[in-house]
Formats: C-alpha cells, structure tokens, sequence
C-alpha cells in the first residue's frame, strides 16, 4: 500500500460547500430521531435509573450496602471516580492542547469531545461525594466561613481534588460555552419555529459574526487554551496525589502524575473514539468526522498506551531498586497475588492490544478499532481498581489482610454512571451542534483568501 | 421610512478574497464605522480593518494573579492564624502543599473573568435586539457568506455614495438597514402577575418544606432522630410506662454509705466527729455552709438570714442550747432534718457535714469569746502593730 505523505489530506471530505456543512451539522437537530435512537436512549436511561435506585439504597441504608470495608476502604467508589475523570482528560487534550499546537484536524471532533469531558467530570463528581455516605453534607468541602469556625485542611490532597475537578469542570464548561456562542447564532438564523429561535436567541447572547468581537473572540479562545492545558494536566496530577502522597507500598511513588495523566488522555481517546464510531454513522458526519480523525486518535491511542505500559514495567524495576521490602512484596503480590486476574487483564488490554495500531490496517478498520478501545476502556477501568485494591488488601499486619467483592449495589451505580454519561451523550447530539460550525466553516478549503487577493503582501 | 431611522447600508459578498479586499479599501477610504460580519474569523481581516492586537489578555493576567495572591494570602490567614490544624507537625505556612490549590484558583479566576470580561466589557452582550438581527443580511453572513455594513453614525456617511462604492467593490448585494422601531411593552399585565404568583407560592412551598419537613426526612434528619429512649420518656416497653428505670432496692451509689440512724431523734453517742479543724477542713465548711445552711440560718449563724419573711426563720447556732448540743448532734440534725428543715444527705457528702460542724464551732466560739480568747486576740493585734 503506498501513501502519498506529502500532501496535506484534507479536513473535510467529499468537498462540501459551507452550505452543505451547516445543513449536515444541523440537521440531526431538526428531523424526529429514528426509533434506533429511542431504543438506546431507553436502554442509556434505564442503566441509569439501575443507578438511581443504588444510589438511593446508599443514601438510605449507609455505604454498608458497598463491598468496601476494611482493609480495602476505597472500593469502587473511587475507582469510578478516577476512571471518569481520566476519560474526561481527552476532550481538554483535543480542544486545547491540540489547539495550541495547530492540530486543525481537532476542529471536526473537539466539540464533541468537549462535551464528552463535561458528562464524564459530571459522572465522576458523583463518586466522591457519595462515597463520603453523607452527601448532603459535602459542602463542608467548601471554605466558606461556617458554623463550626472550622477550614478545609488545604494541605490534603483530597481538598486538592475538591479544586481540581470543580475549576476543571467550570473551566471545560466556559471552553465549551465559548465555542458554542457563534454556532447558537448560526442556528438561530436558521430557526424556524419560535421556540427554537427564541431558545437559540438567548443563548446565542445576541451574537452577531462581527469581525470586531472575533478578533477578541479568537484572543479569549487561545487564552483559554492556554489555561486548560496546563488545568488538565494538573487535574489528573492532582488525582495521582491522592495515592501517591499517600505512604502506602505501591501508592507512595513520583511516577504516578506522568503514568496517571498519560493513563487519562488513553482511556479518554479511547472512549471517544467509542463513541465517535457509532455518531459520525448515525448522525451522517462521515465527511467531517473522517477515518482519518479515526486514524489520527488511534496513534495517540497507541502513544499513550505504550507509555503506560512503561510505567507498568518501571513500577517493577523501581520497588526492586528501592530495595524496600514491602515495595517489593505489593509489586510481586500484584501480579502474582490474589488479583493477579485483574492485573493481566489490565496489561494485556493496556500494553498488549493497542500495539495492533503500529498497522495502518488496524488504526483504519472500524471494527478492529472498535474492539480494540472498548478494551482499552475495560483495561483503564481494571488499571485504577488494580492500583486500589492491591495496595490495600495487603495490609501491614497479616491479620488485616482481606479481600474486596462488590455488591450489586455496587455494581448498579458503575453501570449508572454509564447510563448517566451515554444518556447525556445521546441528548446532547440531537440538541447541540455536534461539530463546531463556525470552526469547520475555517478549514475547508478555499475558506481563507488567497495570497494574491488576500492580506499576505506586508 | 425616514432617513433619520437607517441605521447602515450593508453589502453581502462571496468569496473570502473579495471581503477582505472590501475591508481593506474602505478602511482607505477613511471610514470609521463599519463592520465586517464573517461565518468565521478570515485570516487577515484584523489588518485589512486596521486593527492592532486585542488587549483582553490583560483581563486575564490580572484576574489570574490576582487569584493567585487571594488564595494564597487566605490559605494562610486560616491555616496559620485564624484555625491552626496540626498535620503531621508540618509547619502552618507550608508553602509547597498550597501550591496546587493556588494554581487551580489561578485558572478559575483567570478564566472566568476573560470569559465575563469578553462577554460583557469587550462584546457588550446580550444584545438580541441589535438592528442587524432579523435581517436577510444576517442570516447570510451566519451562513456562508461575507457581509461589510458602514453605518449611518460616520462622519463621511452619505447613502448614495456608500451604495455606489460597495457595489463598486463587488458586492452582490446591497441593502439598508432601519433602525427597529421602539417597542413598549406594558410590565404588570395579567399574565405576569400570575406568573409572579405562582413563582411565590412555589418558592415558598418549596422553602417550607425544604426546612420543616425534607430536613428530618431519615437519612439527611442530622442524627436529631435515633432510636433510643431519654430519661423522661414514655415507654411501653416496660409495665411501670417509664422508660427511666429506678435503682433496684439497696443500691448504693458510689461514694455514700447508708445512714443508720435516719429517722431517729436521739443522736447516738457513737457518732464522733472524725475531722482535725485544719484550715482546710474550716474553709470546706465555710464554703458548704454559705452555700447550704446560710439562707436560713444566716451568714454567721445568728438566725437573720436573707429569707427573712418568705420562709420560716431559721433559729440561731450561736445560743447556748447548740453551744451544748454534741458535734453528732448537729450533724444528725444536718443529715436527717428537724422540724421543717429536711434531710440534707444527698446535697453534702459526708466530710463536707462534718466540716459544716467544724465551722459552725467556729462561729459559735467568735460570737461568745472567753476572756482568754479576746487576750490572744489582743496580743496578735498588737504584735502586728509593732511590725
């Protein structure tokens, strides 16, 4: 097979006018949706409400209807919480990293992305605060004169959290609001219906493609790129504080930002291209939403996953040169002990089946790629319960150590969190543009003038 | 329509080099107040438009820094002054554990004000109601086209020559633009008003409830709901519908020893005071006696007490019938009562009764000195003078 490299492929397939783009983009807001779309948003919200009622039978009769108990405190609780935030670190990577190093190709996907980032920090958020057993009282997470006369501890890493992923969340919600702002008026121009021209109306702010609020609008959408990029690193950094500030064998280790960051933008890649396979396909994007985005994720796919598995090798190789015993102990434990099972399907679908990208063939076949990142989602999940129960199920003392098995209510608020997440997936790509019109419009060709009729003569 | 309502006279174009060729010439024409309106930001045109850089990023290093500072200077007025917590015995000014709060808080303040700055300050929106909006031309330039409005407020602005010069530019379509006219709307109609009831009710349903009931509701009821019965409750647990249980017959309590002559009036001769008047013991009875016995007896035992008139008068300890009455007496008669005084055993333990007894010997020997007693006293005086 010979590709021609030298040439730059182009964004936007088939050569569709700016009329066509805003019609495809925004007609899957305008038809009824078809009864496939009903099935799976019946299905979505059904998980769940599954969540719903596990949730509220965790309100009710206490965290005692979870597995977790001593020595393994933490459960799933917080590996939901971490496997959501990590899937969330993609669309931040595609909107702003992307942007700042002049990735146009992000255009077609970012908004979607994007939106990705906000539903799976929503899903995340919940894990915390219900894993606290009294919810309502998570406020007190909050500095704000109370009461009590009582402060966060600011020096906890858990209070870290707290910041990190509520800013993440503002944050990626005003990025996401941002680029929503000339789409809205576009929409609105397009509206036919009062209702809808109304709603557009408003949130639209009254937009008006003026050339004097894009040159600011362009500024403000750099700046903040350049705020998200280094939000969402320290996001997941901050993540890895909780373990690794922490002075347990197999937690207490400085690789954990890089391996959990590299770990988040891998998973994250992964689960949007999960779902990008089926919406450029449903939504009849194939033209904006090319194999070649597909392409272009998997080798960050492949990137990301060979970098965790180093880190998998080099946790090994560092609890041997520390020469500490117990570091030692859990490392071997991990892949040897009680959740050896957990820990080969964690490398196997981490290291091992994302290889399969070094060939051209495989990072452009929909299903091999398919099969391949819900393994990778499977193995991110595993990743972060390994991490948790491993350390903790061996505890200092032999008398201590046990075993973590979840409930069904456990399992019920895991596949509620995918209910919540797909649920909003699903609504989101039949109320909002699903690609950014006013982005895509930039990069097709002919969009900008040429070098005779244009601007580049000083 | 009046001239006096135009508000521009706009120009649509095609072709991303004919805009920009349009911005450019009419910036050399010298007008002032135009616009261009693009379905995306076109390369260029801020030069083309003769415009320099955007400042909003100013915004955003002040607010960022400011951020910055706040935080930090808060983290350590509440960790270091305000609400010291020891963690670990870290210091309370840690610097390096506050740095990733301070960050986070950087980026929050500084993109939310970049974000309110652009959208307020810089943009001046909302503004739905702006003339272009509602027109063809905007509905063009949200699309796909390229449009260029000079308005009517410029200097150089005369209608005819405006159109001329943007069709000259390659327009393909020119048309003015009218001011909307003013509306009126009447604010308390009918339906507003029930609208505001409505929003009343509700609100104040909703904060009722949410106060008086959703909070007891069990798991948020605060703990103020447990399953447990207080000292003074009902019960039907138990036959007696008490839920407090009484002692079983002969408990002693801790500390108290039965008193075997309750009841009786003769003081036995057995009971013998078995304190030694030290200082200590006199001033425990001074204290217990000013608290217990005073507001009957007296301040110094004389019978004028502060109940005077509401309540029996209590007889004097300094007469000669108590002078003579045996330490046991006295403190039978503290232990058992007499007449209407009742039984003080429960209120004063039993050293603290017979330190009572000690101090009202004391008294009693003040207010009925012998001659050697009033020598002493005399000699002590005196010998303190000559000091």
């Amino acid at each position: 097979m010979s590709v021609d490299y030298s040439k730059e492929i182009p964004l936007v397939q088939g050569r569709l006018t700016m009329a066509e783009l805003d019609e495809a983009i925004a007609k899957p807001m305008s038809i009824r949706p078809g009864k496939i779309y009903f099935i799976a948003l019946a299905f979505t919200s059904g998980l769940l409400l599954l969540g719903v009622l596990g949730v509220s039978l965790t309100f009710y009769f206490g965290i005692g209807e979870w597995g977790n108990n001593q020595p393994v405190a933490w459960g799933w609780g917080i590996t939901n919480f971490v496997f959501w935030v990590g899937i969330a670190h993609a669309g931040t990577l595609i909107s702003a990293i992307l942007y700042l190093l002049r990735q146009k190709w992000r255009t077609g996907i970012s908004r979607f992305a994007e939106a990705m980032t906000i539903f799976a920090v929503m899903c995340a958020g919940i894990f915390p605060i219900i894993h606290t057993g009294r919810p309502w009282l998570a406020g007190y997470l909050l500095p704000y004169p109370n009461s009590h006369h009582l402060w966060p501890n600011f020096i906890s890493p858990l209070v870290w959290d707290v910041f990190a992923v509520s800013t993440y969340l503002i944050v990626s919600a005003i990025f996401w609001y941002v680029g929503l702002i000339p789409d809205f008026a576009t929409l609105r121009d397009r509206a036919v219906s009062k209702i809808k021209k109304f709603v557009y109306s408003l949130f639209s702010l009254g937009w008006r493609h003026s050339n004097r609020h894009w040159r600011h609008y362009e500024k403000v959408y750099m700046i903040l790129a350049g705020l998200a990029t280094p939000l969402v690193l320290s996001v997941h950094t901050v993540v890895s504080f909780d373990f690794a500030v922490a002075v347990l064998p197999g937690w207490h280790s400085t690789i954990f930002p890089p391996y959990f960051v590299a770990g988040a933008i891998f998973s994250g890649f992964a689960m949007v291209v999960t779902a990008l396979v089926f919406m450029r396909k449903v939504l009849g994007l194939e033209n904006v939403i090319t194999i070649d985005h597909l392409d272009r994720m998997n080798k960050i796919i492949l990137l990301t996953g060979s970098m965790v598995g180093y880190a998998y090798l080099m946790e090994f190789f560092i609890s041997w040169y520390s020469g500490v015993p117990t570091e030692q102990y859990v490392a071997i434990n991990r892949a040897f002990g009680e959740y050896a099972w957990g820990y080969w399907i964690m490398v196997t679908c981490n290291s091992l089946f994302p290889q399969l990208f070094w060939f051209r063939k495989f990072r452009r076949s929909i299903p091999a790629m398919f099969i391949v990142v819900v393994l990778v989602n499977v193995g991110m999940w595993f990743e972060r319960f390994i991490i948790i129960a491993s350390s903790l199920h061996r505890d200092f003392l032999p008398s201590s150590w046990g075993y973590f098995t979840p409930t069904w209510v456990d399992f019920s608020i895991l596949l509620g969190s995918f209910g919540l997440f797909f649920t909003l997936v699903l609504l989101f790509s039949r109320t909002l543009p699903v690609v950014t019109m006013s982005e895509i419009k930039g990069v097709v060709e002919g969009a900008h003038p040429t070098h005779h009729g244009g601007d580049h003569d000083g | 329509m009046a001239d006096n309502n135009l508000y521009c006279v706009s120009a649509l174009f095609d072709t991303p080099d004919k805009i920009i060729n349009a911005a450019r010439k009419t910036t050399e024409a010298g007008y002032k107040k135009f616009d261009v309106n693009t379905p995306y930001p076109v390369h260029g045109m801020d030069k083309a438009m003769g415009m320099g850089q955007s400042k909003i990023g100013y915004i955003t290093l002040f607010f960022g820094l400011s951020g910055a500072v706040f935080i930090f200077l808060f983290m350590w007025w509440t960790f270091a002054s305000n609400y010291n917590i020891v963690v670990g015995g870290k210091p309370f000014l840690s610097a390096p554990a506050f740095i990733p709060i301070t960050f986070e808080t950087t980026v929050l303040f500084a993109a939310i004000s970049t974000f309110v700055g652009m959208i307020a300050v810089f943009f001046k929106l909302p503004h739905n109601s702006h003339p272009l909006h509602d027109t063809e031309y905007m509905k063009a330039v949200s699309g796909d086209k390229f449009g260029l409005v000079i308005e009517a407020d410029d200097e150089q602005f005369e209608r005819n020559k405006v159109t001329e010069f943007l069709k000259s530019l390659g327009a393909f379509q020119v048309a003015d633009v009218y001011l909307p006219e003013k509306e009126t709307y009447k604010l308390f109609t009918s339906g507003f008003v029930i609208f505001l009831i409505i929003l009343a009710i509700v609100t104040s349903a909703a904060t009722y409830i949410t106060l008086n009931k959703l909070m007891y509701v069990v798991p948020f009821s605060w703990m103020e709901v447990q399953p447990k019965l207080n000292a003074q409750e009902e019960s039907d647990i138990f036959t007696d519908g008490k839920g407090m249980r009484p002692p079983v017959d002969g408990t002693v309590a801790r500390g108290e020893l039965p008193y075997p002559f309750y009841g009786q009036t003769n003081p036995p001769e057995v009971l013998s005071n078995p304190t030694v008047p030290t200082k200590k013991i006199l001033e425990l009875g001074k204290r217990k006696f000013l608290t217990f016995c005073s507001p009957c007896h007296g301040n110094f035992a004389q019978g004028e007490s502060r109940l005077n008139g509401q309540f029996p008068t209590g007889p004097t300890l300094v007469s000669g019938k108590i002078i003579n009455y045996p330490d046991g007496m006295i403190y039978h008669i503290i232990t058992n009562g007499q007449n209407v005084m009742p039984s003080y055993m429960h209120q004063i333990n039993r050293e603290e009764r017979w330190a009572i007894v000690d101090y009202v010997r004391v008294l009693q020997r003040a207010q009925n000195p012998s001659q050697s007693d009033i020598q002493e006293v005399k000699k002590e005086s005196s010998s303190n003078v000559t000091k």
